[in-house]
């Protein structure tokens, strides 16, 4: 295992870049689909109103982003520090 | 050929390829019927995951609960994001862990964790309790779908669908499950958007339907859009605009959170991600799951929203370019003879859809009943009723009552409106269409579309792929606490590796026997219990893998506290709405919004019993001795990727 110092700054590099990754999960299904869609009503996506897609397909496509964007920076991050396999 | 040729040899070709992929991968060890000798790909494991995700209840319910929401479609959004978000806090907060960590099961992770064969066993009881209430909804998808599809009895079609799961779970455990599930997802995912294409093409002039979604309405030019369209056109009709807002954004955002993390807290979903080879895998492994699932999800609304106006156009021709109530309904006559609209009667046959003609103006009149005739309507037939079965010499008084209620649903029909006039005007007495199940939307969406023959076969067959193969990753999931977390666990630790996989294969047997059973003889609560599955597997499993993974301060005191704390809390709130054990009439309270805590439904309880939890453990924790030293080195390796193949012998 590599010693203690970088295990643990790998673990708050780690722990800032979910915090950041679930405010943007958070953001994009609760925040825009449900609790700012009827201050948003007047921006429309196609045939639907933004909240609405978002609810029903927008956030969904955020959530792919969001996996593959982890996985890619914490396949960084692991190099960096040394601790991949 | 009959449709009914059809049916059998696609479903049956698709069996055939099943058992033979089983023949193909047996597993030889506990490491491949446990976690399929880790040696997944990720696209693999991922396209496993969706069809072991992907229940009956996605397949055939989902869209029919979004298209005939009487709230309107958004507000069932709270499934889309909820059965999908839960992946991105798998990938981000459990999945790299707990295959760093490197053993079976979820319980033994608990156990290890928390130092405590008396964790493992709580983990071990609440995840029979899920996989078990849900394993009953897929076996009872799986004979329902067989009898409609292949005209055999329910009870039939499940001893059909009980040996093959035997067949190939048994022999092939993990690996042979995680193959064949590959194929099911591909049986399930093309049966599932044939259809959505061409009806996204028919009405909106896409070819991705998640484009139709917020596209055009092509038979009136395009100008309209689709959703606006179907707006306009069920509001006519006293619906709840499709569109429209919650009323409770409150408990929304709370079923969404429940659904959210209840999804990243379902024993059967998480150990698919032991079966990758490395850490970084089980991310990407997450990420290709929702792939392969979105595929379906971004979909279903697209299918749910163009389902909904296609029947409700069929019902009223004329708003197909105009308004519903400018034209006349659809007539029983044109239902009896023309072609295009055969399968109203077809599926009136099995009782999910149905009608009569209660104004006998020969035509059915489709619509949204207002409340006050309903009663009234009721009340009048009480009375008829009461008239009827009276053996009194003098009926006056109550055929006084009948006139009365008479008088009565007239003036609710002159009261009531629709489209500017009242329904007395309108010659109405009430809605005709009496039943709409919601598997109708996805079921019958083939031949709504008029489309050819192998895809109502092919819609079968993805049905069945479905249920099978959740029901298949389910008992896994159950054998697997048995065998490894109780077996080898708890009751004889010493038995050899041969042995154990016997156990395993056994325990499997007896829980597809016992899952059969209950699906030949399901609670009448059925339903009901899918709420408690979510509820608990948020309140209890979640935060308890959590907490072991993010904090090395919480000790085995307040994990076990934490756990039964939410697994009390949750149950209890849903048994003071559904009944004791969700025996009828026990129930403390009627099961409506307005008895609800804050506003908080049953279904949504789930976010708020893991808070309990989470706060349990801290309190608990903190009035109790720290964890061992070895327990918080196990932690900060399993934060760590590096290494992850040594940890694999047990």
């Amino acid at each position: 295992m590599a010693d203690k110092s970088t295990s643990n700054a790998y673990w708050a590099a780690n722990v800032r870049v979910i915090l950041i990754s679930l405010a943007i999960w958070f953001f994009c299904s609760f925040g825009l689909g449900i609790i700012l869609r009827p201050a948003l009503s007047g921006i429309h996506i196609g045939g639907a109103d933004l909240g609405f897609w978002f609810a029903q397909n927008g956030s969904i496509y955020v959530f792919l982003v969001l996996i593959f964007a982890y996985a890619a920076k914490m396949n960084k991050l692991d190099k960096e520090y040394g601790v991949d396999e | 050929m009959d449709q009914f040729t059809l049916n059998l040899i696609v479903v049956g070709m698709t069996f055939a390829l099943y058992i033979g992929i089983a023949i193909w991968a047996r597993a030889g060890s506990t490491a491949e019927f446990y976690a399929a000798g880790r040696g997944v790909h990720p696209v693999m494991n991922g396209m496993a995951t969706g069809a072991d995700w992907m229940s009956a209840a996605s397949f055939i319910s989902m869209a029919g609960i979004i298209a005939l929401s009487p709230a309107g479609g958004y507000q069932q959004s709270a499934f889309l994001m909820g059965w999908t978000g839960g992946y991105v806090l798998l990938a981000l907060l459990l999945a790299p862990y707990l295959r760093k960590f490197g053993k079976f099961t979820v319980p033994e992770f608990i156990g290890d964790r928390f130092y405590s064969g008396t964790a493992r066993l709580v983990a071990v009881i609440c995840l029979i309790v899920i996989s078990v209430t849900y394993v009953i909804g897929q076996m009872r998808g799986v004979g329902v779908t067989f009898s409609r599809f292949l005209e055999v009895s329910t009870d039939t079609g499940l001893y059909i669908g009980a040996a093959i799961v035997f067949a190939y779970a048994v022999l092939g455990g993990m690996k042979g499950i995680t193959y064949t599930q590959v194929a099911q997802y591909v049986v399930l995912i093309i049966a599932y958007t044939i259809p959505a294409i061409f009806i996204s093409l028919q009405l909106t002039g896409n070819f991705l339907p998640q484009l139709g979604l917020i596209g055009g309405y092509a038979p009136q030019g395009g100008e309209v859009a689709m959703l606006e369209k179907l707006d306009q056109v069920v509001t006519e009709l006293g619906f709840t605009a499709y569109t429209a807002d919650t009323s409770n954004m409150f408990n929304m955002v709370l079923f969404t959170m429940s659904l959210m993390i209840g999804t990243a807290g379902l024993p059967h979903v998480i150990i698919r991600f032991f079966t990758v080879p490395k850490v970084s895998d089980a991310r990407s492994s997450a990420g290709w799951a929702l792939v392969f699932i979105a595929l379906l999800y971004t979909v279903a609304p697209a299918v749910g929203s163009m389902a909904r106006l296609n029947l409700t156009t069929t019902f009223w021709p004329n708003a197909v370019t105009g308004n519903a109530l400018d034209g006349d309904a659809i007539a029983i006559a044109d239902i009896d003879s023309k072609p295009e609209l055969a399968w109203i009667n077809t599926w009136k046959a099995t009782k999910l859809l149905d009608f009569s003609d209660l104004n006998g103006d020969g035509k059915i009149q489709y619509f949204n009943e207002p409340k006050a005739v309903t009663a009234a309507n009721k009340a009048l037939a009480d009375a008829s009723k009461a008239l009827a079965d009276s053996t009194e010499a003098d009926k006056s008084a109550l055929e006084a009552k009948v006139a009365e209620a008479k008088a009565a649903v007239d003036a609710a029909l002159a009261e009531a409106k629709l489209g500017g006039k009242s329904l007395a005007e309108l010659g109405l007495v009430g809605n005709e269409v009496t039943k709409i199940d919601n598997d109708i939307m996805v079921l019958a969406n083939p031949e709504i579309a008029k489309l050819p023959g192998w895809v109502i076969a092919l819609v079968a067959a993805g049905g069945l792929a479905a249920a099978l193969s959740t029901a298949a990753g389910l008992l896994l999931a159950i054998s697997s606490a048995i065998s490894h977390d109780l077996i080898k666990g708890s009751l004889n630790p010493q038995i050899s590796e041969k042995g154990e996989l016997l156990a395993a294969r056994i325990s499997m047997g007896v829980a597809i026997a016992v899952a059969t059973w209950l699906g030949l003889n399901p609670p009448g609560f059925a339903a009901q219990v899918v709420a408690l599955a979510f509820g608990l597997a948020a309140a209890t499993i979640f935060p308890a893998l959590m907490m072991g993974i993010f904090s090395t301060r919480i000790n085995k005191e307040g994990a076990i506290w934490g756990m039964l704390a939410g697994l009390a809390f949750t149950s209890v709130y849903i048994f003071l709405y559904l009944g004791w054990f969700f025996i009828p009439g026990t129930n403390v309270y009627e099961n409506t919004a307005a008895n609800y805590f804050f506003g908080i439904s049953p279904l949504s309880i789930g976010t708020v019993g893991a808070l309990v939890n989470f706060l349990v453990a801290y309190v608990v924790t903190g009035m109790t001795k720290a964890p061992p030293q070895e327990v918080v080195d196990l932690v900060e390796s399993i934060r760590i990727p590096k290494g992850a193949g040594a940890a694999q012998a047990h």
